[in-house]
């Protein structure tokens, strides 16, 4: 049984689908013939458009699901459209907050198996390879499902490339949310939007990331004045997350952002397994730590044997005095 | 109001010891002894405080492992949790996310919480996808990334992480709730606790207890397999100064070659 039909659950942001989406999108037409999004909120009408030009040719709209949070409505409505005899074989989540969750529940609502942090997948005949990182991204596995279809794989971000091919408008097709019971009882009262000038992290062009070797919270004003000056988006381990010098929103590395800018500063970061895993695909790679022997200077095309509060600042001047 | 809180702990090889995979399953392997994993620190924690603050409640342990491993669950006792059950069954090896949750939700089950508190993710495994998995088994509603939890009355108010920043939700009990790492700052077992701890309760289980077969959970009801384990593409270093007071010129050249500046 070769691999005909491939949904992609479309989480939208600002009414457009994300990245990711668009990402896996692009790599399900290369899977299959047929590739239909499932949306929800106000990503669906006006999503159609772009889902279709990157090759989606149905889209399911699950419609407006209030203030209740997704993971109960879109997995029951995703539930339903499969038991009704609508069956892909493979099902593409994006790894984001709400695509865990609605893929957690699907697959324990139609007892069936998802495999997570996917970051390359290959058709091979009647089988999907998955490749995953494990022991924080220092290992790929590659794992295959052996049972029942759909396959419910949940994929990074950037794992893949995203390319329009100009394909017609999605036709919208609806579909309803079934009725639950409590599972469904969550309700956000209120949306908080941290401030954010400049690019986002995961689209920058540069990327400069600040460390626990940055000595406090003040020593973070260096790496979002380069940040700025470069004209790109600061980053964080996640050991000064942890600490409260800067907010989730910018850690890099497994449980937190994959980024793949042109070129990536690490900043006082010692370069752990699971921070690399987030960043090692940047297209080149600069690190300042006073350690040489600090695990970051493997993976950079740069290595700079310096104290941070003595670099950036005068890279800092440097900079200035050219613009 | 008392609340009984179950907080999922997950018992993992220590993380910083090299690890390994057993070429014939491509499984973890978790024969040696195994630790409270970290994340879910912050969730026995964040029980303890809600259990507390709820004036006469306890929190219950709930963990599935290996060779009846008690060691990461004496650690959260010795915090201060009440008791624990324990589902250790040879016939769990090899489980996927949704075995663990089936078992664990049966276990859950058992001591009829008002709130189950789990980690995002564990640091061996992240999946990440256990939490909503139990709560879709149990019927309950869920609320993930929580980095701030409390109790009102009849509901559990939430702040959870969004991409954007965070928003605040508000979800009646039962419920499950998965924890960030800082949502609190989890205790350092006392002298006292960690004595108390070895006569805190532990009820052992098997899946037979739990009325779940072989062919459910573990290898049996697996339907995934890893097929090969290799090493990560390794990018090559390049070049490597010491700065003597002028590498962020070098810097500076290497931005220009890259037209960034
Ligand atoms: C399950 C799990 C998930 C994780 N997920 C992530 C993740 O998503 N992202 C992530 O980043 N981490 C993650 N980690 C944590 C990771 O293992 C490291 O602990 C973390 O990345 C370390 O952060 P750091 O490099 O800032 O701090 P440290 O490891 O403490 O390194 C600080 C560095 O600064 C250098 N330094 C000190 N002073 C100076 C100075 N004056 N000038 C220059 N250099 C200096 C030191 O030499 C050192 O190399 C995770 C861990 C686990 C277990
Ligand atoms: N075997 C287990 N025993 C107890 N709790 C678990 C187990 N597996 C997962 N969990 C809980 O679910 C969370 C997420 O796990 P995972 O899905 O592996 O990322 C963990 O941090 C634990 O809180």
């Amino acid at each position: 049984m070769s691999i005909e039909k491939v949904w992609v659950l479309a989480e939208a942001a600002d009414g457009a689908p994300i990245s990711t989406v668009l990402e896996l999108v692009t790599k399900a037409a290369s899977m299959a013939a047929t590739v239909e999004a499932i949306t929800w909120g106000a990503g669906g009408q006006s999503g159609a458009a772009v889902l279709g030009d990157y090759g989606a040719k149905v889209v399911y709209e699950v419609g407006d699901i209030g203030d209740a949070l997704p993971g109960a409505p879109v997995s029951a409505a995703l539930a339903a459209l499969i038991e009704s005899g609508n069956r892909p074989d493979v099902l593409l989540v994006p790894a984001t907050y709400d695509g865990r969750d609605i893929a957690g529940r699907l697959s324990a609502r139609l007892d069936l198996p998802v495999i997570t942090n996917v970051v390359d997948l290959e058709v091979s005949g009647d089988e999907v390879r998955s490749k995953h990182g494990i022991f924080g991204g220092a290992q790929i596995a590659t794992a295959r499902f052996t049972g029942e279809r759909p396959w419910i794989f949940v994929v990074r971000a950037k794992s893949f490339a995203a390319q329009s091919s100009g394909g017609a408008p999605a036709e919208v097709q609806a579909v309803q949310v079934p009725a639950l019971g409590a599972t469904n009882a969550a309700r956000v009262l209120s949306r908080h939007a941290e401030e954010r000038t400049g690019p986002k992290l995961d689209e920058a062009d540069v990327v400069v990331s600040g460390g626990r070797g940055l000595g406090s919270a003040e020593g973070y004003a260096m790496v979002e004045e380069l940040a700025k000056l470069l004209n790109g988006a600061p980053g964080a381990s996640r050991a000064i997350v942890d600490a409260g010098w800067v907010p989730y929103s910018h850690q890099v590395g497994q449980t937190g952002k994959t980024v793949k800018p042109t070129v990536y500063i690490a900043c006082g970061i010692s370069g752990a397994t699971q921070h690399l895993v987030g960043m090692k695909g940047s297209k080149n790679i600069i690190a300042i730590n006073k350690d040489q022997d600090a695990p970051i200077f493997s993976v950079a095309d740069l290595g700079v044997v310096g104290d941070v509060h003595k670099v950036l600042p005068k890279l800092i001047e440097a900079l200035k005095a050219r613009s | 109001m008392d609340m009984n809180v179950v907080v999922c702990v997950k018992q993992i090889p220590d993380p910083t010891a090299p690890q390994a995979l057993d070429p014939a399953t491509g499984t973890l392997v978790r024969d040696g002894k195994l630790i409270l994993d970290d994340s879910d620190a912050y969730g026995v924690e964040m029980g303890l405080q809600l259990a507390e603050q709820s004036g006469g409640g306890e929190v219950t342990l709930v963990s599935m492992a290996p060779n009846a491993e008690t060691s990461g669950l004496r650690t959260a006792l010795a915090m201060g949790a009440a008791k624990a059950i324990l589902v250790s069954d040879p016939l769990l090896a090899g489980s996927d996310a949704l075995s663990t949750a089936k078992v664990l939700a049966k276990a859950i089950a058992r001591a009829n919480p008002d709130l189950v508190i789990a980690a995002t993710e564990s640091t061996d495994g992240y999946t990440g996808t256990t939490p909503v998995q139990v709560a879709e088994l149990l019927g309950m509603p869920s609320v993930t990334f929580a980095k701030k939890v409390t109790v009102q009355g009849p509901a559990v108010h939430v702040e959870r992480q969004t991409e954007a920043g965070f928003d605040e939700v508000e979800c009646p009990l039962p419920a499950v709730v998965t924890v960030t790492a800082g949502v609190v700052e989890p205790r350092y077992p006392s002298f006292k606790g960690i004595m108390a701890a070895k006569s805190k309760p532990v009820d052992q289980l098997s899946i037979a207890d739990l009325g779940l077969t072989a062919g459910e959970v573990g290898a049996g009801g697996a339907r995934q397999q890893v097929v090969d384990v290799s090493a990560a593409d390794e990018r090559k270093a390049g070049e490597v100064v010491v700065d003597e007071g002028d590498a962020h010129e070098r810097v500076v050249a290497f931005l220009e070659q890259l037209k960034i500046v």
